[in-house]
């Protein structure tokens, strides 16, 4: 009896304590509903009207603490954001800068929980994807940049294929044209590592078509080399190389919709498929060895370092580390053409430079992702080891990997298209297509099973 | 009673029958805040359609509905009760062996054996992870031995989906075998010697003597272990987050791993505290089960 009692006690305190909740989101607080932003808007109290009071003159605004949330973590970017942070300061000394700084996994879900608060970061970056950018853009939670980019010139500074990949509709409908919500710093770019000894006693010229790259996987496999090294126990390693060898079999502009979840576009095209049935076959035929879902992201790409494998398809963030193990061993090559003909492949830009709607110093922030993205910026990140997104070309190193990779990015991205990743699609397509992808790799389900899996789940979310 | 008239009258508060819940507060007020209403809100938000920020829509139970006829939310509570069986079966059967085995002391160095058989509960959870991955690997130590005995392997064990969630329970078997043993360990300690010795009188040998007496007397040990680890095996997700993401594809997805996916990931959240509700409620009944078995075992013993 006494037992009971006591449940009836907790169960009367539990009640309480939910009818004193309300629905959930309704005591986030928010803006207040004076100013609460209607769609896309960016009105707030002390957030600038988008047109016409934009504010340049940093030094007048008197002392201001400038919070940077930034994941620029790892040793070449850091020292990069270090010095440039410190430039700023010493440019405008009534600026301090309070950076914070963490993984770009745990910055993304402390960023979901902070933006529909009012203890906003000034600055922020937030990653450009439907899953987040798109859902912030649509919950009216970034600051539209727009007149900070006519302001500082960006439309000039950047490609448009560049800024194409901050730009959001007001209502976070379309991705890749509207508004502006981001500003990036470095560049980014798929492509395929190569193992130079391995081609040359394979007598293999670097191919220059998908015809060349799948003969010289064959080349390789009469060889008992294994063609191709994939790590990808993860799922997301696989988005790396399917994104590229879609543009062999699908038209750029179809790619572009599907990636970023716009509508008008479908999976279940001949194109999708062939592009599938090949990654597929790559996988159930040992071109990635015997199990590209059991191994690890690292350390495949250790392994390529240490002899095995002829390509490694992957991004060029891994160039730092192979060059490091394997000198001038290692080349960087961009995706042979694709279909159109036109250079192609994944790729984008680093994380980009976000100002949140209820920052409190909107002009200072601007001017911040302004001057961490100058020219003067670009050369800086170049010298600390990393790849700027402007002045590629000109600012990259006298040879070795490095020197590839630059001239990869400023070819695609200037001459060609900078696909984007198919993961931004929509909220759950990373969940959709890295298991899609593994269960193709490792022949659990057909190639049209897992397209009609991607086609639900993309039309589900453009239907909405 | 026999002083009552020597002392002050007790006060109203104390007579009153309010007062040993006032002893109790603090604790339940802790117990309030940091349980019953993260739980209450959790099954409150699984009435809701809600992203985790912005406005909210009341769906009343269709979070539950759609669960029903969720083919990865039923393969992920299928692939909870497969690791049942490597969390909580095999490591008691093994543990209660090895656990004999130790009890009698005959083995050398007992102490030794009995701190390494247990250490794995100790190392964390991500670096037991973590050098399990790699053991795994096409290229890694498990394929390396089986190359030393003449098998020649290159599987990637956590990326066959028929040999994942295996390859993933039998961490778990390595993990959970020496807590079940120190358990079971404790309860036999507690036997009297003059037991085994009779025994021992009237000719029984070494197994007789197992089911006679030891396992019988560690009835209740069994039962605790049995909760601990089947609570373990149904909310396990640090192993799953580590090794495989629930891959490959979704071959060894796991309740709690779709919780975290659906709220973290997807930004699901009132499906994910719905799914949270259900796992809370079957982990619940399950036990309330098993406890029930091992208490009545205890009363039909004696």
């Amino acid at each position: 009896m006494r037992r009971r009692i006591l449940s009836v006690t907790a169960l009367a305190a539990a009640a309480t304590l939910t009818l004193a909740a309300c629905a959930p989101g309704d005591n986030t607080p928010t803006t207040p509903p004076t100013d609460e932003p209607t769609a896309g808007g960016t009105t707030d109290g002390e957030a600038p009207a988008p047109e016409g009071e934009v504010v340049t003159d940093i030094a007048s605004l008197g002392d201001i603490e400038l919070t940077v949330w930034d994941q620029e973590v790892r040793g070449s970017q850091n020292d990069a954001l270090v010095a440039l942070n410190e430039a700023f300061e010493d440019q405008y000394p009534n600026v301090t800068i309070n950076r914070v700084s963490q993984s770009n996994d745990d910055l993304q879900s402390q960023i979901a929980l902070a933006l529909s608060g009012n203890d906003v970061p000034d600055v922020a970056q937030v990653n450009n994807a439907r899953a987040d950018m798109g859902q912030y853009v649509a919950a009216g939670q970034l600051t539209d940049l727009e007149p900070y980019a006519e302001a500082y010139g960006w439309t000039d500074r950047f490609g448009e294929s560049v800024l194409a990949n901050s730009r959001y509709s007001a209502d976070g409908a379309t991705f890749g044209d509207g508004n502006l919500y981001g500003v990036p710093q470095t560049g980014e770019i798929v492509g395929i590592f190569y193992n130079q000894t391995k081609l040359d006693e394979l007598g293999i010229e670097l191919p220059e078509t998908w015809d060349d790259y799948f003969a010289a996987l064959e080349t390789a496999r009469e060889a008992d080399e294994q063609p191709m090294v994939l790590g990808n126990i993860d799922q997301w390693p696989a988005f790396h190389v399917f994104g590229p060898l879609q543009a062999n079999y699908v038209p750029v502009d179809e790619i572009d919709d599907l990636g970023r979840g716009n509508d008008g576009a479908s999976w279940l095209t001949d194109g999708n498929r062939e592009a599938l049935e090949q990654f597929g076959t790559w996988g159930t035929e040992g071109y990635f060895g015997s199990s590209p879902n059991g191994t690890d992201y690292d350390l495949a790409s250790v392994d390529f370092a240490e002899g095995t494998g002829v390509f490694l398809p992957a991004g060029n963030w891994l160039g730092g580390d192979l060059e490091s193990l394997m000198g001038e061993d290692v080349g960087f090559m961009a995706p042979p053409p694709g279909i159109d003909g036109t250079l192609a492949s994944t790729g984008a830009t680093g994380i980009p430079f976000s100002i949140p709607a209820n920052a409190a110093n909107v002009d200072a922030a601007a001017a911040y992702i302004d001057f961490v993205t100058s020219d003067e910026a670009m050369a800086l990140i170049a010298e600390n080891g990393g790849m700027p997104v402007n002045d590629t070309a000109e600012l990259a190193p006298e040879s070795g990997v490095q020197r590839d990779i630059f001239e990869a990015f400023d070819a695609v991205s200037t001459g060609g298209t900078l696909l984007p990743y198919l993961d931004w699609a929509t909220p759950t397509f990373p969940d959709t297509a890295g298991q899609g992808f593994q269960e193709v790799l490792g022949g659990q389900l057909s190639v049209d099973e897992v397209l009609q899996a991607f086609e639900d789940d993309y039309q589900a979310f453009v239907g909405e | 009673m026999k002083n009552r008239k020597g002392r002050e009258r007790p006060s109203a508060v104390v007579r009153s029958g309010v007062t040993p819940y006032l002893y109790l507060l603090p604790a339940l007020l802790v117990y309030g805040a940091f349980l019953l209403y993260p739980v209450a809100r959790t099954a409150q938000f699984s009435l809701y359609d809600w992203p985790g920020f912005g406005p909210s829509t009341f769906v009343g139970f269709d979070n539950y509905l759609a669960l029903l006829d969720d083919g990865r939310f039923l393969a992920a509570i299928g692939n909870a009760l497969y690791l049942i069986l490597f969390y909580s079966i095999l490591p008691l059967v093994v543990g209660l062996v090895l656990a004999a085995i130790l009890r009698r002391g005959q083995v050398r160095g007992m102490g030794v054996y009995r701190v390494l058989i247990f250490l794995p509960q100790v190392i964390a959870l991500v670096v037991v992870a973590v050098a399990w991955r790699q053991i795994y690997t096409p290229r890694g130590t498990l394929n390396q031995m089986l190359g030393l005995i003449g098998v020649e392997s290159d599987i990637g064990w956590l990326g066959e989906p028929n040999l994942a969630l295996t390859a993933v329970g039998i961490i778990g078997f390595w993990l959970e075998t020496g807590l079940v043993m120190l358990l079971l360990l404790a309860g036999m300690n507690r036997i009297p010697n003059d037991l085994y010795e009779a025994s021992r009188l009237d000719g029984a040998g070494p197994i007789r003597e197992f089911f006679a007496i030891t396992l019988p007397a560690v009835k209740g040990e069994i039962s605790t272990a049995l909760v601990l680890t089947i609570i373990a095996a149904l909310k396990t997700f640090d192993l799953i987050y580590m090794t495989t993401s629930g891959g490959p594809g979704s071959a060894t997805t796991v309740p709690a791993y779709e919780v975290y996916n659906r709220a973290f990931q997807l930004k699901q959240i009132g499906s994910a505290s719905a799914l949270a509700i259900v796992l809370t409620v079957l982990v619940f009944i399950i036990n309330v089960f098993v406890s029930r078995i091992g208490e009545e075992r205890r009363v039909a013993g004696r």
